[in-house]
């Protein structure tokens, strides 16, 4: 097939590690047949040719955290047929969306010396809040698995099968014992999404919720059993307010625990 | 004559960045490597963060070396606790960085400069005429990855590195399954010197101060001292007392200096210098093999530092395997106090340091990242000025990819030290 009836895709980068594009060329066995079967007319991180667009499939990394990022996004979607939003900072803000908890001014000044060099928003937010989004893929990082199951279901012309269950779920599917049940720990596993193999309480720690809250996650349940069980003050809280923090569900539950925290501080003084 | 370059955005390198060269009568007047990747401000956020979430934290500066941002980390606050961990925990410790430098190196060598070297877009155009190498390539970066996978549940962002070790032993059968690949992968990298030192690479011959870490009894990648083709031996708690950051305005990235305001050189060609005596038998064959003389002063060559380094990294890979073992705790419990510690180690791009003040509670009070990538930044622009001249009789297209080909060779990690790049060579009238 020539390259022109092969379907067109493009990579960006916005705020973000860069981990959910390697998450691409780490697909070792699949690369090349992937390559033979889209043109790859822009990844940068790949290959400096850039061919023009518009472009069949738009996969977007990072979330918007500057003002040139928010006018880039509007040009990119422009161009893009069908536009992906690739990893948790994409999809939820990410990482750098624990800066939207403090001020970013003050920030800038703890890291730089010239905070006036620096161009950046007030808040890091999901590609979502600024164009339209025709699918998320959640994950820090993605699960490569499950990024060739949307190419692949969009070049088969049917929806892709993505898991809609918990990543408890995955801890039941693969026979792990419950670190919240057997250990006490605190973890995020029934509130979660899957698609990382519930790698966490696989590996004996609590799940930080880096595949973002699961769409009908009962999290007032969550964090009244959970907070009961921090081994630190705030353990929970702080659970909730990291990778996926800025989530509406997850912020919201943190907030909550932030306030009845700072109750019972007040008591026991 | 007059002219300039610009590429307002470079390819094949880890995050996003531009570079300007500008030419009057013959010099470059003016080179910037403008980052554009926007500033994150993790050592921010860090701020008020238990010191078990510092390694998860600070694992998402990088896609590429997550483990070297989880070492740093993990040993300057083991630094602030007055805590050593067990030699079982430091040996897994190793095997993991073995298996980050193997899938990193692969991918800098074959998916990166290589294409540079054998006029390719990309590693995808060179598999049209050179399927075999490009597959190769693959593997050899896939059995990284299978590594980082047995250890850490994932090869990027792995979740099983703590404060004092790990949080469980990983089991020892898939470890072990691995050794079949790992022997190919000896083999295989030691094939990928011999055929890096064939390639074509440009004249440069730059004099560097090399720094990186030195070890007394291994390779230096964990602990040890900073030392300085200068001479310099520091202590890595006196770190920022030998190397200053400073903010210039075209660049989110700080650029690191030394305190006299010197410029050097950190990464593969700097570990190569100054430890080479320190490698693998088998690397030290394929380095003699490769006829690479050494100190390496070419930084396009700096891909042969990487495929001998990678033979390295598969045998100590493969004799970590052998003898893993997991023994007592997979980690020790940590008595929290008020302290201060920094950690260094070499990521695959150049020494990575971190420093910590931490309260009673083990919440983060204060941290301080250096990314390997921010110390090279200011060398990278002196060698695009020493570049320069010979870029001038050339055609436009060809100077471009040669200056894009020296900043891909430094193989700059963008994001991280973003706290990087746009080409343009412009005419100053």
């Amino acid at each position: 097939m020539s390259d022109a009836k092969k379907p067109s895709v493009a990579v960006y980068k916005f705020s973000s590690c860069d981990g959910c594009q390697l998450s691409l060329l780490n697909l070792e066995d699949e690369l090349l047949d992937l390559a033979g079967a889209l043109d790859i007319a822009y990844f940068l991180e790949a290959t400096r040719a850039v061919k023009p667009g518009p472009y069949d499939i738009t996969l977007v990394e990072g979330s918007v955290t500057t003002p040139h990022e928010a006018e880039r996004i509007r040009q990119i979607r422009s161009e893009a047929r069908f536009l992906i939003a690739l990893g948790t900072c994409a999809t939820g803000g990410g990482i750098q969306a624990l800066r939207n908890f403090g001020n970013a001014d003050e920030m800038a000044r703890m890291v730089y010396a010239h905070p006036e060099y620096l161009e950046y928003l007030d808040k890091s937010t999901a590609i979502a809040e600024h164009v339209k989004v025709d699918l998320e893929i959640w994950g820090c990082p993605v699960n490569k698995h499950l990024v060739l199951e949307c190419i692949a279901a969009l070049l088969q012309k049917r929806k892709p099968n993505l898991p809609q269950y918990t990543v408890c779920m995955e801890c039941k599917l693969r026979g792990t014992v419950c670190v919240t049940v057997a250990q006490g720990m605190p973890c995020l596993g029934p509130a979660s999404q899957a698609g990382c193999g519930a790698i966490c309480p696989a590996n004996g720690r609590g799940c930080y919720g880096c595949f973002g809250p699961a769409g009908y996650a009962n999290m007032e349940s969550l964090s009244e059993r959970m907070h009961t069980l921090d081994r630190f003050p705030g353990e929970t809280a702080l659970l909730l307010r990291n990778i996926s923090g800025y989530v509406p569900a997850f912020r919201k539950a943190a907030d909550e625990l932030h306030i009845a925290n700072a109750a019972s501080q007040k008591e026991t003084k | 004559m007059n002219k300039s370059i610009e590429v307002t955005a470079l390819a094949r390198v880890e995050g996003e960045g531009g570079l300007y060269i500008g030419i009057k009568d013959g010099q470059a007047t003016e080179i910037r490597l403008d980052i554009y990747e926007p500033p994150r401000f993790f050592e921010g956020f860090l701020v008020g963060r238990y010191l078990q979430e510092v390694p998860d934290i600070t694992a998402r500066i990088c896609g590429i070396c997550p483990v070297a941002y989880q070492m740093s980390s993990v040993y300057a606050l083991e630094s602030a606790l007055g805590v050593t961990v067990t030699p079982p925990v430091r040996a897994l410790r190793r095997l993991m960085y073995c298996a980050e430098y193997i899938e990193s190196h692969a991918m800098h060598i074959y998916l990166l400069q290589a294409p540079d070297l054998l006029g390719h877009e990309s590693a995808l155009s060179l598999a049209a005429v050179a399927p075999e190498v490009v597959k190769n390539a693959l593997r050899l970066k896939k059995i990284g990855n299978h590594i980082l996978s047995a250890i850490g549940g994932r090869s990027v962002h792995p979740v099983n590195v703590c404060v004092g070790g790990f949080y469980r032993w990983p089991d020892a059968p898939p470890l072990k399954a691995l050794l079949p690949d790992l022997e190919w992968g000896l083999e295989a990298a030691c094939e990928c010197v011999r055929w890096a030192a064939t390639l074509p690479y440009p004249e440069l011959d730059v004099d560097y101060e090399y720094v990186a870490l030195h070890h007394p009894e291994e390779y230096g990648v964990i602990e040890g001292e900073i030392w300085s083709s200068k001479g310099s031996q520091l202590p890595i708690a006196e770190y920022e007392r030998g190397y200053i950051e400073q903010h210039v305005k075209h660049s989110n990235a700080l650029h690191g200096l030394t305190a006299g305001r010197t410029l050097y050189l950190v990464g593969p060609i700097s570990r190569l210098n100054l430890n080479h005596k320190q490698l693998h038998p088998q690397a030290q064959e394929a380095l003699k093999e490769s006829g690479l003389r050494l100190p390496l002063r070419n930084p396009y060559k700096s891909l042969i530092a990487r495929a001998v380094e990678m033979v390295h990294f598969y045998a100590e890979a493969i004799q970590l395997v052998k003898t893993y073992k997991p023994e007592g705790a997979a980690h020790i419990e940590l008595k929290l106090k008020a302290g201060e510690g920094a950690g260094a180690t070499e990521a695959p791009r150049g020494l990575l340091y971190h420093r910590y003040q931490i309260d009673a509670q083990g919440r983060v009070r204060f941290a301080k990242i250096v990314p390997p990538t921010a110390q090279n930044l200011p060398r990278i622009e002196a060698d695009l000025f020493a570049l320069a001249p010979s870029l001038i009789p050339m055609p436009q297209e060809a100077a471009t990819l040669t200056a894009e080909h020296l900043v891909r060779a430094y193989d700059p990690c963008i994001s991280c030290a973003t706290h990087f790049l746009k080409l343009k060579i412009e005419e100053v009238k």
